[in-house]
């Protein structure tokens, strides 16, 4: 499964033009989110610039076997624009939390996109043809003289150049006091939730004028606040599931058909705190950051700061796999405090079929478990290592103190300002995207371009 | 104490964290101030329970001067009740200056004159407090004015 991945498209710098391996990069294109969607043929981009970009999977051509599966820009949009509540004085940021796709239905794409507080519905379509041949407008579009029309023609469908437009269906605003962290499409098409840190609401994909509150844990008085909500999801095959994790490291399982407020779970899955490890920043690194179903529903993965843990739904006293992501860090906590990187939210993500999890880490590395085989690797993303067709090298990071091999890295020249937060993998295939700050790079499991 | 001082440390670096939060882009995130409020508490709790221990470490050994092993073990049992009874006052941060010169005074036997004995680094007063001098200096200075009106 793990066998050698290769570079698909070398480092597609989405916004900054710069060839220049040292060109600085402005903030807005740092990229916040990335999402394949269903079927894996168009990959979709956020960036802190409120911008979503596109990619489109290029067709296999059998005149060139071996160029099949590139992805290349399909369309570029601003989505979200900065804005400023007047009411509390604060600036919202128009940084894209979260995309999510809708599965197809016609011939059109649609996503959803959210920052801190309004989630937009984006229709993508394509026109490839034009009509021609207007009775009363010329060419141009201007007017015609009626006194020069001698007879009527059909106007007819004319090819064109491929245009790709992109329009705001549905805005949804307001709903939201904290800052949105997550959204998920429910499996009935129909439905969808989005999560702040106090409160998850339930929307129509078609009503933008309401939604309904299914999880409130705001306490009476918010001194006692002790834990918040910081992520979602939509069960993948059941509609009336899902689950939610907080920042004290536990999951929540809830049914909605079992109360119109979903504050009481169906079930609560928390690991006992190690007595031993506990340290001052025991409460921070045990917050988890992203949760995701499997492609199953069978299974669930979290990320805390420092380990990626794989729940079975049917048991919620302790997790069935731990993985240690980067455990070298744990006795740089406090300086990992000191310069904020403590508080970075890594996303993770399951391959399709549930076998391989891949999640972030620091000096642009990322990491990949094989469940089964129990073998894991860390690559690296980065503009040296990845040139076209090349084949990422494994790379080891070695403690301090510890035996020391060829080409490995210390813990202390590791560049903790570049970081992996959000990575995806394709439905299907062995194709993952990672983001590593301003940069998408996209890779391919090499005996799967083998294959074909 | 090693403890005291790191605890100190997170402390000092989550107040500037919270603080710098306010003015940051995209208003007050909950999240990230509710993981700096729980570390600086738990920093807060370490700190203080690392202060009442290295306070009755500090009178066990003031105590052992005179080497009589029983003396020191009396002693001791007397400061320990002292210790409980001084921690509500601990909880307080503002009395924490008033509290730790009480414990000097305790520590000397009581002389009659109020000693102002070189502090230690465990007992000194934490510097990320507001100072409570400058007040009392410009009451004093009010008062004079006023009274020579």
């Amino acid at each position: 499964m793990l066998s050698p991945i290769q570079v698909l498209c070398s480092d597609i710098t989405t916004l900054s033009l710069e060839p220049e391996p040292f060109a600085s990069y402005t903030e807005a294109d740092i990229i916040s989110t990335v999402e394949f969607n269903h079927t894996g043929e168009l990959l979709a981009t956020g960036d802190k610039g409120g911008r979503v970009v596109i990619f489109q999977r290029e067709p296999e051509s059998k005149s060139e076997p071996f160029s099949q599966g590139e992805y290349n820009v399909y369309s570029t949009f601003q989505s979200h624009e900065p804005e400023f509540d007047y009411l509390k004085s604060l600036e919202i940021e128009e940084k894209i939390n979260k995309i999510r796709w809708l599965p197809q239905q016609n011939a059109a794409h649609f996503l959803l996109s959210t920052n801190d507080k309004t989630i937009k519905l984006w229709k993508v379509s394509e026109r490839d043809k034009r009509p021609e041949g207007y009775n009363l407008k010329d060419e141009e579009g201007r007017i015609k003289d009626v006194s020069t029309v001698t007879s009527l023609q059909v106007p007819v469908l004319k090819p064109m150049d491929l245009m790709v437009e992109v329009s705001p269906r549905r805005v949804f605003a307001n709903a939201h006091t904290y800052h949105i962290n997550s959204i998920s499409v429910n499996s009935d098409y129909e439905t969808y939730m989005s999560a702040d840190d106090l409160r998850i609401n339930l929307w129509h994909l078609d009503i933008t004028d309401r939604s309904f509150n299914i999880v409130d844990i705001k306490p009476a008085n918010m001194e006692d606040l002790t834990e918040v909500i910081t992520a979602a999801e939509f069960h993948p095959l059941h509609c009336n599931l899902f689950v939610y994790s907080s920042s004290k490291g536990t999951l929540r399982l809830c049914d909605m058909r079992e109360a119109a407020l979903c504050d009481k779970h169906s079930k609560l899955f928390e690991e006992p705190e190690d007595p031993s490890a506990r340290s001052f920043f025991s409460e921070i690194i045990s917050s988890v950051s992203d949760v995701k179903f499997s492609h199953s529903g069978r299974y669930l993965l979290t990320r805390d700061y420092l380990t990626a843990k794989v729940w079975d739904l049917n048991m919620e006293s302790k997790p069935l796999e731990t993985y240690q992501v980067h455990d070298y860090l744990r006795s740089k906590l406090c300086s990992l405090y000191e310069n904020d990187c403590i508080f970075d939210k890594f996303e993770c993500a399951w391959n399709g079929s549930d076998s391989v999890i891949m999640t972030g880490a620091y000096n642009n590395f990322f990491r990949m478990f094989d469940r089964n085989t129990k073998r894991d690797v860390t690559l690296e993303a980065s503009r040296e290592s990845s040139k076209p067709r090349a084949v990422l090298k494994p790379r080891r990071v070695c403690a301090a103190g510890g035996k020391r091999r060829k080409d490995d890295i210390s813990v202390d020249s590791l560049d903790f300002t570049k970081k992996i937060l959000h990575t995806a993998w394709h439905p299907n295939e062995n194709i993952i995207a990672i983001a590593a700050t301003n940069n998408l790079y996209i890779f391919q499991d090499k005996l799967n371009s083998e294959m074909h | 104490m090693e403890v005291s001082a790191e605890a100190k440390r997170i402390m000092v670096v989550a107040l500037g964290k919270l603080y710098s939060s306010r003015t940051q882009r995209g208003g007050l995130r909950l999240h990230r101030s509710l993981l700096l409020t729980l570390v600086m508490k738990s920093a807060r709790d370490i700190y203080h329970a690392a202060q009442t221990t290295t306070e009755s470490m500090e009178e066990e050994r003031e105590e052992q001067q005179p080497s009589e092993v029983k003396m020191t073990t009396e002693a001791s049992g007397t400061q320990e009740l002292q210790g409980p009874a001084s921690l509500p006052h601990l909880a307080a941060d503002a009395d924490a200056q008033g509290d730790a010169q009480n414990q000097d005074d305790a520590c000397l036997g009581g002389p009659p004159h109020h000693t102002r004995k070189r502090r230690g680094k465990a007992t000194a007063e934490p510097d990320f407090l507001p100072c409570k001098k400058a007040k009392l200096d410009l009451v004093s200075l009010t008062n004079s004015s006023v009274k020579r009106n």
